[in-house]
């Protein structure tokens, strides 16, 4: 209990002081996390709305293979893409492990089957209900991927969320790939794992209690967002 | 807290240099987390950075991962503490020759009960031995590091085979050393760790230090620039210069600079023989 109310004081600390340091750890998990969200969402969104409206041999498989991905372990992703980007792997020329660029390549990668996956889920309600009018201006399941995916875009917010929340929330990955290196690959989770092995447990959760913070903020900045526009569109 | 916000704020020029210049001159360092984790890089670093303008990344790893970053090339400096394992990475062509720079030393730690009954003992391998022998409940890091491979010679020396007690007195948790002593904590149990993480270490419970003192548990770092024949991308210039540098008289006096509540926690050596390795 004394560290819980130890790490309460000490969270509500670091926010008031805006310590410069803490606001660069958080000002790179935003920037890592949201980036790696945009990339996941260029793939996952149509990827997701296509199986939404095409059938094709083997499509169910697909379908299992996603939804599998979603439970990728971020420790093995990581693993797969430190061999990948280190300087004697296929893609080490190009000098990108432990930079921020390799974390936001490891958050995307595990995010994409996610994205992929509840976009698919969410736009085959839609896709039933509108296939018919869609055909009947001559729409093909290809043609109809944008309306889809434009109509369905309240509902894809949730989904754009999801991957946020799994992305700023992930450690294992960025760990390994990143590094941890302090003011350059040092995000709020790592931060927070190298607090708890440092003994400090008040200061580790203190810092979740920030991340957890700004993950909310996140969420309510959406549906603020999300009200706005929706009312707007009418 | 404090120190975090000292850490913290070292970072901001960094973060500012970055920002500024793409192409500023940098190399990442494969090193410890007892090196990291006790603050020493924290206050050595900035110094070397404003003397040459070289920011240095440092990537805290076991002893045993740092080697291998280093040998996939990802890494441009090696700055480890075992060795035997140094000196295999540097036969084997991936990187030398090998310098070295500093020690401190290894502390065993337990609960205030003690029911090895070792407090005091200066002698190490007699403390292990009757821990071995009351079969009382001992942390191992268990993740080839050179604390792990400290462990393993001290177990050696003292006649114990420690792999008979894995899993019931000896639990290996395959972490560093700051998560292992969190176990070790939680279980009332006994470990081996460096002195320079146990003084930084805050959630102590009921552990203190039970022996210590022996030559035995000296701990020698090294310093190796990676094999830039090997690997061509390695900043051979920059890393040779950081070696030089924290084996030059200023860099060894930042490094007996460094201090954690008045204690001096590594010990500058580059200039005089290694002390004998335990044999």
């Amino acid at each position: 209990m004394g560290d819980l109310h130890a790490a309460s004081t000490a969270a509500l600390g670091l926010i008031l002081a805006a310590d410069p340091a803490v606001m660069g750890i958080v000002g790179l998990s935003l920037q890592v996390s949201l980036t790696a969200v945009l990339l996941a969402a260029l793939v996952g969104l149509p990827l997701g709305a296509l199986l939404a409206v095409t059938r094709f041999p083997g499509r169910q498989s697909v379908i299992v293979a996603l939804n599998a991905l979603m439970g990728l372990p971020p420790v093995v992703a990581g693993l797969l893409i430190y061999l990948l980007l280190s300087r004697s792997g296929p893609l080490g020329p190009l000098g990108l492990l432990f930079t921020p660029s390799a974390m936001v390549i490891a958050q995307a990668v595990l995010i994409a089957p996610i994205l992929a996956a509840l976009t698919r889920e969410t736009l085959s309600g839609l896709w039933e209900e509108y296939a018919e009018q869609l055909r009947s201006f001559g729409a093909g399941p290809l043609r109809a991927v944008p309306t889809l995916l434009w109509d369905g875009r309240f509902a894809l917010l949730t989904v754009l969320l999801a991957g946020f929340g799994r992305a700023s929330a992930e450690v294992g990955a960025v760990m390994i790939v990143g590094g941890n290196i302090e003011g350059f690959t040092r995000v709020m989770t790592t931060a927070i794992a190298l607090e708890t092995s440092k003994g400090d447990l008040p200061l580790a959760l203190a810092l979740g209690l920030v991340l957890m913070g700004i993950v909310l903020a996140v969420n309510v900045l959406a549906q603020v967002l999300r009200s706005a526009a929706s009312r707007w569109a009418g | 807290m404090v120190t975090l916000r000292r850490g913290l704020l070292a970072m901001v020029p960094a973060m500012a240099a970055r920002a500024a210049s793409a192409q500023e001159r940098t190399i990442t360092v494969a090193s410890t987390t007892s090196t990291e984790q006790s603050g020493l890089f924290g206050h050595i670093l900035p110094l070397f950075t404003r003397e040459t303008g070289i920011v240095v990344r440092v990537v805290a790893l076991g002893t045993g991962q740092a080697l291998d970053v280093g040998r996939r090339g990802d890494a441009d400096v090696v700055f480890v503490h075992d060795r035997e394992a140094e000196e295999r990475f540097v036969a084997e062509g991936f990187g030398g020759p090998r310098h070295h720079v500093m020690y401190n030393d290894f502390v065993l730690i337990g609960p205030a009960a003690d029911p090895a009954r070792i407090a005091g003992l200066r002698n190490i391998t007699e403390a292990m031995r009757r821990i071995a022998e009351a079969r009382a409940r001992f942390v191992s890091r268990g993740d080839r590091s050179g604390t792990h491979a400290a462990e393993l010679r001290l177990w050696q020396l003292a006649g114990v085979d420690p792999t008979q007690g894995r899993g019931q007195w000896n639990r290996e948790v395959g972490q560093g050393m700051g998560p292992t002593l969190n176990a070790a904590a939680a279980q009332g149990a006994y470990v081996l760790a460096d002195r320079g993480t146990w003084l930084s270490f805050r959630n102590r419970q009921d552990l203190r230090i039970l022996a210590e003192g022996d030559e035995r548990l000296f701990n020698q770092y090294g310093v190796m620039v990676v094999s830039a024949a090997r690997h061509p991308h390695v900043k051979a210039a920059e890393a040779r210069r950081f070696v030089e540098w924290l084996t030059s008289p200023t860099g060894q006096t930042a490094i007996a600079g460094y201090r954690v509540k008045g204690e001096q926690l590594f010990f500058p050596n580059a200039d005089r023989p290694e002390p004998a390795r335990p044999s």
